[in-house]
């Protein structure tokens, strides 16, 4: 429907101005130069603060950056520097698992919810809007609220509830062991509801006469979900990975809310490491090199999974 | 319309039985619900409906429940982990109080003044360029498209540190930026999903209501104003409503927009709450829900148009 649209559209716009007739001036105007009137706030705002601070990272990542002696050219040293450094190894380590466990776990949680939640019933209504809160709520609330429900005596909220179940009191976020570990929950509770919206879209559209063909010909239930709900899901899973991997690789606000990447530098990420570097160092050509080097992974990836999703269509 | 777009199995003659069984109100609620779910929940009283329930209040335990702490955090007289329970033993105010002596109030009033200062500047940004996207064709456009599209991969967290000087020193006109809220505000202004979404949504108005108002010597700024405008509220108010999280939920652009800590926005003041010695974690709690409140009324307002948001960025995403 939409294209059709369109196509009408665009067709009716080639005739448009040549029907109207006006005079020259005027028909150069709106051709021409009008849409880039329209154009220019946005692309002003986009150039200055998005498109010139990654020029001007990408030219700064060759230089020593020093603040009253002049730059001082280095060529690959930065990249050479981070790439080597162990801390920055690490932090590599910790987002790709922290990056990796929270997608799929987020996926899996966002799925069940989903499950569970599917119908039209007002009160399944009222559920899914009280569970979506994490997803509204503010980074920086959430990490207060799981600071305090991750209380490391046993009387913490999670700690108590463990007792419930009879284990110790584990100081989640203070025990290098389990900081991460402690992240990756926090991770997967904001982002669960949120896939679970686009998987239930997803589900929304499943044909129904599929579901009563498959009790017609008395399949379980697990064989119905495998081979009935999953492939229709697929497409949205498909999207939910490739944001969630996309975001995953620059997590910042969570880890430095929670844990600031301690304890130990185990919950140390690619992004907090480079801030610490750029901003409490003032190490500006290494921190730059770093961000670099995300932002090329971030490109390759997004430009990669496009590829492999359009492939995939035209199959 | 993005439900279909993500079902690869629908057949085209399976439309009616879409929404004769599913998804539209009514009739589904008349007929039983044996097919309605992929699990096959009904509403009948029985096991699966008694399972059902105790999954779901586990559910809102788990996901909730908890924001139910931060109330009851703030509001008891004992703040400390040790005393968070789902409901305060005894309540109080003074926890406001003391966050009100620390100034969270003017931390809030910054937050305000960016949120919608923020909020105003990118959809009248934003509305120009899908304008422009939308009902113009001209040399280059899948270009500036990309380039819109570009933005989005562009987040504060991967230019933090060049963007932080171009804040201190914008290029040609050389101001400072920082310890304003401009600092904030202009990064924010334009947002690729709100270009695209409203791009979307604009090219499908029909072209004959355009013709017409031209037909009447309609400008252009009043075709976008009083023509387009109207028609595009359902994606405006998603537009609205997803811009607005997305900026009360800013961290590091107001952290390296400011000058002094007195420039924080409420959401980056909660850790300097969290540091100070001399308040408990009732105080920040305090702040915490105060933080919170405003996106907790726009969600509950608005929750509609952002999760038609949230599937429609899923489909064209």
């Amino acid at each position: 429907m939409t294209a059709t649209t369109a196509t009408t559209a665009s067709a009716a716009s080639a005739v448009g101005p040549d029907r109207r007739g006006g005079p020259v001036g005027r028909f150069f105007r709106r051709k021409t130069v009008l849409p880039w009137l329209f154009l220019a706030p946005g692309l002003l705002l986009a150039l200055v603060f998005k498109f010139l601070p990654m020029g001007k990272g990408i030219w700064l990542s060759f230089f020593d950056v020093r603040p009253f002696l002049g730059d001082k050219w280095v060529g690959l040293d930065n990249y050479t520097r981070v790439l080597t450094d162990h801390r920055f190894q690490d932090a590599v380590g910790h987002t790709l698992l922290l990056g990796i466990g929270q997608s799929l776990g987020a996926i899996a949680v966002g799925f069940l919810l989903a499950l569970l939640l599917e119908g039209q019933a007002r009160s399944l209504k009222i559920i899914r809007t009280a569970v979506f809160l994490p997803v509204v709520t503010a980074t920086a609330v959430v990490g207060e609220l799981w600071r305090l429900m991750y209380y490391p005596t046993s009387d913490g909220l999670v700690n108590s509830a463990l007792g419930f179940l009879g284990l110790g009191p584990t100081p989640f976020l203070d025990n290098p062991d389990t900081a991460l570990w402690a992240t990756m929950v926090m991770g997967v509770w904001m982002a669960a509801p949120y896939n679970m919206v686009i998987i239930l879209a997803g589900l929304a559209g499943v044909d129904r006469t599929l579901y009563e063909a498959a009790a017609m010909d008395g399949v379980s239930l697990w064989q119905r979900l495998r081979y009935v709900t999953l492939p229709a899901i697929r497409p949205a899973v498909g999207i939910v990975l490739t944001l969630a991997a996309i975001r995953g690789l620059r997590v910042f606000t969570e880890v430095y809310v929670l844990t600031g990447g301690g304890p130990a530098g185990s919950t140390e990420v690619w992004m907090t490491r480079a801030y610490t570097l750029g901003f409490t160092r003032n190490d500006i050509g290494g921190a730059s090199a770093a961000s670099v080097v995300l932002l090329a992974v971030t490109l390759l990836l997004t430009v990669s999974v496009n590829y492999f999703r359009k492939r995939g269509d035209v199959r | 319309m993005s439900a279909p777009a993500l079902d690869p199995v629908r057949t085209p003659s399976s439309d009616e039985a879409v929404t004769s069984s599913g998804r539209t109100g009514k009739q589904a609620r008349a007929t039983p619900a044996r097919f309605d779910t992929a699990l096959g929940w009904n509403d009948r009283p029985g096991v699966s409906w008694v399972l059902r329930i105790l999954l779901c209040a586990l559910a809102l335990g788990i996901f909730a429940a908890p924001f139910l702490t931060i109330l009851s955090g703030a509001l008891s007289t004992h703040p400390s982990g040790s005393s968070l329970t789902f409901l305060p033993h005894d309540s109080t105010l003074l926890n406001f109080r003391v966050a009100g002596e620390r100034g969270i109030w003017d931390y809030f009033t910054n937050s305000l003044v960016i949120a919608g200062g923020g909020l105003l500047l990118q959809l009248v940004v934003c509305v120009l360029a899908a304008y422009a996207l939308a009902r113009h064709r001209f040399r280059g456009q899948a270009l500036i498209m990309t380039l819109f599209m570009l933005t989005m991969m562009l987040p504060e967290e991967v230019i933090a540190i060049p963007l932080s000087l171009v804040l201190g020193h914008v290029p040609v006109v050389g101001i400072d930026l920082k310890g304003t809220v401009w600092g904030v505000i202009l990064p924010l202004g334009a947002w690729g999903f709100s270009v695209m979404l409203l791009t979307e949504f604009m090219k499908d108005i029909p072209r004959e209501i355009e013709e017409a108002a031209r037909l009447d010597g309609v400008g252009e700024l009043r075709m976008l104003w009083q023509v387009v405008l109207p028609l595009c509220r359902p994606a405006l108010g998603v537009a609205g409503v997803l811009g607005f999280i997305m900026i009360w939920d800013q961290y590091l652009l107001p952290l390296i927009a400011a000058k002094d800590p007195t420039d924080y926005t409420v959401t980056v003041a909660l850790s300097i709450l969290r540091t100070d010695p001399e308040v408990g974690s009732g105080v920040v709690l305090a702040g915490a829900v105060i933080a919170l409140v405003p996106s907790l009324v726009v969600y509950l307002l608005l929750q509609r148009s952002l999760v038609a948001g949230i599937a429609a960025g899923a489909t064209k995403g």
